[in-house]
């Protein structure tokens, strides 16, 4: 028997169990599913991958400001030299007055190509300098407002496909409507996050999927004992724990035929061995085993360099090689698919302009993302008004100024990528205003 | 005859006894204005159910024998006694949680500590770099430092292991105490009073917001509970009030008393320093938020503002880890809350008054009514037992020991429809597991890390809201998944402490058959209480439903042994042995690798695991 026939079965098996509304809601969205899976992506939809810097990353010395004096004057011993200083070691110059550190050369090549926009300068209006703060208000999307239950991400997924006119217009991943007209139901991998727990960012209504590795997602005992605990939820009631039971089973038999072991990077990528490569190189898989995978996550710590942080070489530089490597394994990898997948870094916040005086810096204020992707208008210059690291430029006499709300370049990238619509709903209280975006997509 | 039965049931309690209680103390009078247990009432659940329903409501679920004990007992008496705590024994509690390494130590000693280490680890970073190594980070300085100093090796370890032993802890009184319903109240509070164990220092305060400030009151007053709280460094320190300071348009307390005094001149640079932070209002929002009013409770942003304003001043020694309140950081102006004015000049008492103003306020009782029904009774909290336990709330002054008794002996609470309604927290779901095996917990935080990786981790709930208690929100694809692999993990005895040798049911149940077995696990584990299709599923060899449905290529989906364990996709870190807990609460590798490695179970072990990760464990 081939599993389309198992699946009909098995929602015929559903119906005349008489469910309750809020049961159609969570399940049988099998049947779409499969046929979006098993034609492998005709209607192939956009992705977005985010991945979180925890800890504040230098943006300083990650975008380097090279055509600024003052740079130099306050980084004496970490600052990274000028492309034309003929140093073994120095800045990647991207348009004359920026430059990527040098462990980011491969970011460079993305750079040639047209596909990476750096934006400078931009971060959270809030003051604080808390890591936990300011990591929950780049997720919760609602700076200096610590209520907020959800994160934006999640609120995206969750108010993205509730009207009518959104349900055939912006979604498109494995979302056609069924033949019976039922409603069409969500893959359960629209979101994923590879954590171990559901991050802030994706907490809130729509379901998630978090994990440490695909490897995970399977019953650990042989065959038919897992067959029986299939069993146990899939008869009996129509409760919320069984549909949960039955979709997870659907979502492992999908998994299953995308065969995570047996996967192999394309276009000879190579992904560094690190947790963060290695979920990058999952997050590819998942793309393009065509599951209906919409929003992926991942976060890579190690940026608080505090102290010692070291210039062109040293403790950042070693940091930014593995996320670069991955970032850039990960887009050689999925290949032509990049045209529909956009790729967004962030920060909590920057650091101080200034090193300080255990060659480190300190909590600043505005920082520097990247935003890659086949739509994007990458490769011709670094995104966002550059305020200046003139003494009564900076932020409080010490940070790099914020001249771009992070929200203003979440909104975008969601809206002009993803088809976003209730950018209210995503970012309340945000007043955002299209005509100063950026123009990144 | 039903009356004097239950009178004669609130004697025995009032006097102290325990099912062993000699008859002579049933002659005792009892001083019983409050024989409030609702006997009279009608109760929809069966006898057998009643006893179900208080083990796994007022318990986190039976050991073997208890639905024994609470039949013998009578529920209504059990009920009586569980509410008051401190005459139930509870000396396997007690010796458990003193061979914490940090668990009872003064806060002020944890601080210590954990200066020490950082201290050590700077200096050995400037010693680095004086020595010309510019590479070094924080972790091969601290590394360094340690090997250096075996002294300080000790306290890093210890100062490593606090959030452990405070989770651990946690999960090893659900499982082993004797006061199941203090135990359920304390987590019930520490999720309404949410702090967060990843925020700064927040952990180094953990283990005395548990002992000293939520469990003396979790069943007391409500206001004393609040103010407890209130005072507490875990959340003076989560939600930023202890450097709430007044706004420099505001005249503070040192400043006006100084003044007088003549001394203001002199303080003045350090109080601007102070007062630069100016006034902070996250407290102030989540007391009335979260932890009284409720968000429509009836109280607007200027109301935050001057709560904010009254309770400027309570702060901490930082070195201490102490309540204290600082004149010169408090606003000394006249404020308005919820319509109540706080004369100028005056000190901590803004901010006592303003605690007991919301602590008494009719939407708190309401508020905190509606969040004890919806644990303790179902989802879709029913208003008309809300409306008559918030009005015992209301009349004995916020006393939760009396609103709870109102809940808990009430026909709803005995009723068909919130029988077996509640979907399981993971904390549940590994406290009922755990002593539904009979386990005895270690004192490591191996057994606390799957309570994180079922999605629950112990002070690890980011936001101030505290984890949601509705079903929904546990119930996904992914934890699903989770909760059925721990089942069968617990049962293949891969987690600490639990294993079929120490579960009594298991000696009598080897050596019967398949159906005898099944129905022993169904009454141990499952409360008796399974649908027949479970049973029909744990008692054949093959798949009823796959069966029917002729399914020849579903049988895959489990993990293929053939696979080994090397070759899966797993990151290097999730292959890392050793059970270390980030600073945050989350867990690393090792609670991944009890979950994820294959397992094979056969005979008995195999029904448990069927039992504990069937859909009617994942209720209570």
């Amino acid at each position: 028997m081939n599993r389309r026939v198992f699946m009909k079965s098995g929602a015929l098996a559903m119906v005349t169990m008489g469910l309750s509304p809020s049961f159609l809601r969570r399940s049988v969205y099998g049947m779409e599913l499969l046929r979006g899976a098993s034609t492998h992506g005709n209607r192939r939809g956009k992705v977005l991958i985010c991945l979180f810097q925890r800890g504040a990353a230098d943006a300083l010395n990650v975008v380097v400001p090279h055509g600024e004096a003052a740079y130099y004057r306050m980084r004496p011993s970490i600052a990274i030299p000028r492309p034309v200083s003929g140093a073994a070691q120095a800045a990647v110059d991207l348009d004359g007055f920026f430059g990527l550190h040098p462990s980011l050369q491969p970011m460079k090549e993305l750079w040639d190509r047209g596909i990476l926009a750096p934006v400078h300068a931009v971060g959270s209006p809030s003051n604080t300098r808390s890591h936990f703060d300011a990591q929950d208000y780049m997720e919760s999307g609602t700076p200096d407002n610590k209520g907020t239950p959800d994160g934006w991400l999640n609120r995206y997924l969750a108010t993205r496909g509730t009207c009518e006119e959104c349900a055939t217009g912006a979604r498109q991943a494995g979302h056609q409507p069924s033949p019976n007209g039922a409603k069409p139901q969500p893959s359960p991998f629209e979101a994923v996050a590879m954590t171990p727990q559901t991050p802030r960012i994706l907490e809130g209504p729509a379901p998630v999927i978090a994990m440490n590795g695909l490897d995970e997602f399977s019953i650990r005992t042989n065959g038919s004992e897992a067959q029986r605990i299939e069993a146990l939820y899939r008869t009996g009631s129509a409760d919320v724990v069984h549909a949960a039971g039955g979709e997870m089973f659907e979502a492992m038999k999908i998994l299953r035929s995308a065969n995570p072991q047996q996967y192999v990077p394309e276009h000879s990528a190579e992904y560094p061995r690190s947790p963060f490569g290695q979920h990058l190189r999952q997050i590819a898989q998942l793309i393009k085993a065509d599951i209906g995978l919409e929003v992926a996550f991942a976060d890579v710590g190690g940026w608080d360099t505090h102290v010692n942080q070291g210039g062109a070489t040293g403790q950042l530089a070693a940091r930014l090689d593995d996320f670069s490597k991955s970032i850039h394994a990960l887009v050689t990898d999925l290949g032509d698919r990049m045209a529909d997948v956009v790729i967004m870094t962030m920060s909590e916040f920057g650091r101080t302009a200034r090193q300080n005086g255990n060659g480190g810096t300190d909590h600043g204020h505005a920082t520097a993302l990247f935003v890659i992707g086949g739509d994007v208008h990458g490769g011709k210059k670094v995104f966002g008004r550059w305020p200046g690291l003139e003494p009564e430029q900076l932020n409080e006499g010490r940070d790099l100024a914020l001249t771009t709300d992070f929200r203003a370049v979440f909104s975008e990238v969601i809206s002009k990528h993803l088809g976003a619509q209730k950018l209210d709903a995503v970012f309340p209280g945000f007043e955002n205003d299209k005509a100063r975006w950026l123009g990144l997509i | 005859m039903r009356s004097s039965l239950s009178i004669t049931l609130v004697a025995l309690v009032v006097a102290g006894c325990s099912a062993a209680v000699p008859a002579s103390t049933q002659t005792r009078s009892a001083p019983v204005a409050q024989a409030a247990f609702a006997v009279s009432e009608p109760r929809e659940l069966l006898p057998d159910e009643q006893v179900q329903q208080v083990l796994n409501r007022l318990a986190f679920g039976a050991r073997p024998g208890d639905a024994e004990k609470v039949r013998a007992m009578g529920v209504d008496r059990w009920i009586a006694l569980q509410l008051t705590p401190d005459r139930i024994g509870d000396e396997a509690a007690e010796q458990l949680t003193g061979h914490y390494e940090t668990l009872n130590a003064r806060t002020t000693d944890l601080i210590e500590t954990y200066r020490q280490v950082q201290q050590a680890r700077r200096r050995e970073q400037m010693q680095l770099r004086a020595d010309g190594d510019t590479t070094a980070s924080k972790q091969d300085a601290r590394r360094d430092a340690l090997a250096a100093d075996p002294q300080l090796r000790d306290l890093a370890r210890r100062a490593q292991r606090i959030v452990g032993d405070v989770q651990s802890a946690k999960l090893a009184r659900a499982v082993v105490s004797e006061r199941q319903l203090d135990e359920v109240m304390v987590d019930f509070w520490e999720n309404h009073f949410s702090v967060y164990s990843g925020k700064g220092q927040t952990r180094l305060f953990l283990a005395s917001y548990d002992r000293d400030v939520i469990r003396p009151y979790a069943l007391g007053k409500f206001r004393d509970l609040l103010g407890a709280v209130a005072k507490s460094p875990a959340m003076l320190f989560f939600l930023d009030n202890w450097q709430s300071a007044a706004d420099s348009t505001h005249p503070t307390l040192a400043t006006a008393r100084g003044a007088q005094r003549r001394f203001g001149l002199a303080r003045r640079p350090a109080q601007q320093q102070r007062r630069a932070r100016g006034l902070n209002e996250n407290y102030a929002r989540e007391l009335m938020e979260l932890h009284t009013l409720g968000v429509d409770g009836g109280y607007s942003q200027r109301d935050v503002i001057e709560v904010a304003r009254a309770l400027t001043g309570w702060t901490m020694n930082p070195r201490e880890g102490a309540f204290v309140f600082r004149p010169e950081m408090h606003d000394a102006g006249t404020k308005v809350v919820l319509g109540h004015t706080l004369a100028a000049g005056r000190g901590i008492e803004d901010g006592e008054d303003v605690l007991d103003l919301v602590a008494r306020h009719p939407s708190t009782a309401r508020f905190i009514t509606t969040k004890l029904v919806r644990h303790f009774v179902s989802d879709s909290a029913s208003p008309a037992l809300v409306s008559r336990c918030a009005g015992v709330f209301t009349k004995t002054d916020g006393d939760i020991r009396e609103t709870m008794r109102c809940i808990v002996t009430s026909p709803e609470f005995f009723s068909r429809a919130a029988y077996r309604a509640k979907v399981k927290t993971p904390f549940e779901v590994v406290a009922s597991a755990l002593r539904a095996m009979n386990a005895q917990p270690d004192t490591t935080p191996r057994t606390a890390q799957l309570v994180a990786r079922l999605g629950q981790p112990i002070f690890g709930r980011q936001t101030p809201d505290g984890w949601p208690d509705r079903g929904d929100a546990w119930m996904n694809t992914g934890s699903i998944l989770n909760r059925i692999n721990f089942g069968l993990a617990v049962a293949a005895g891969r987690v600490p402490g639990a294993s079929l040798a120490s579960w009594p049911a298991a000696a009598s149940l080897r050596a019967v058959g398949r159906e005898e077995q099944v129905d022993g696990v169904i009454k141990a584990i499952l409360g008796g209480q399974s649908s027949p299709e479970t049973r029909s599923i744990l008692l054949s060899g093959e798949n009823p439903l796959l069966d029917k449905l002729g399914s020849a290529d579903s049988s895959s989906m489990a993990m293929d042994d053939s696979v080994p364990t090397d070759e899966m996709m797993a990151p290097p870190r999730a292959r890392q042995a050793g059970a270390v807990v980030a600073k945050n609460g989350r867990p690393r590798a090792n609670a991944v690798s009890v979950l994820n490695r294959p397992l094979r179970l056969e005979g008995l072990a195999q029904v448990v695991g069927l039992a504990l990760g069937s859909p009617e464990f994942q209720r209570r």
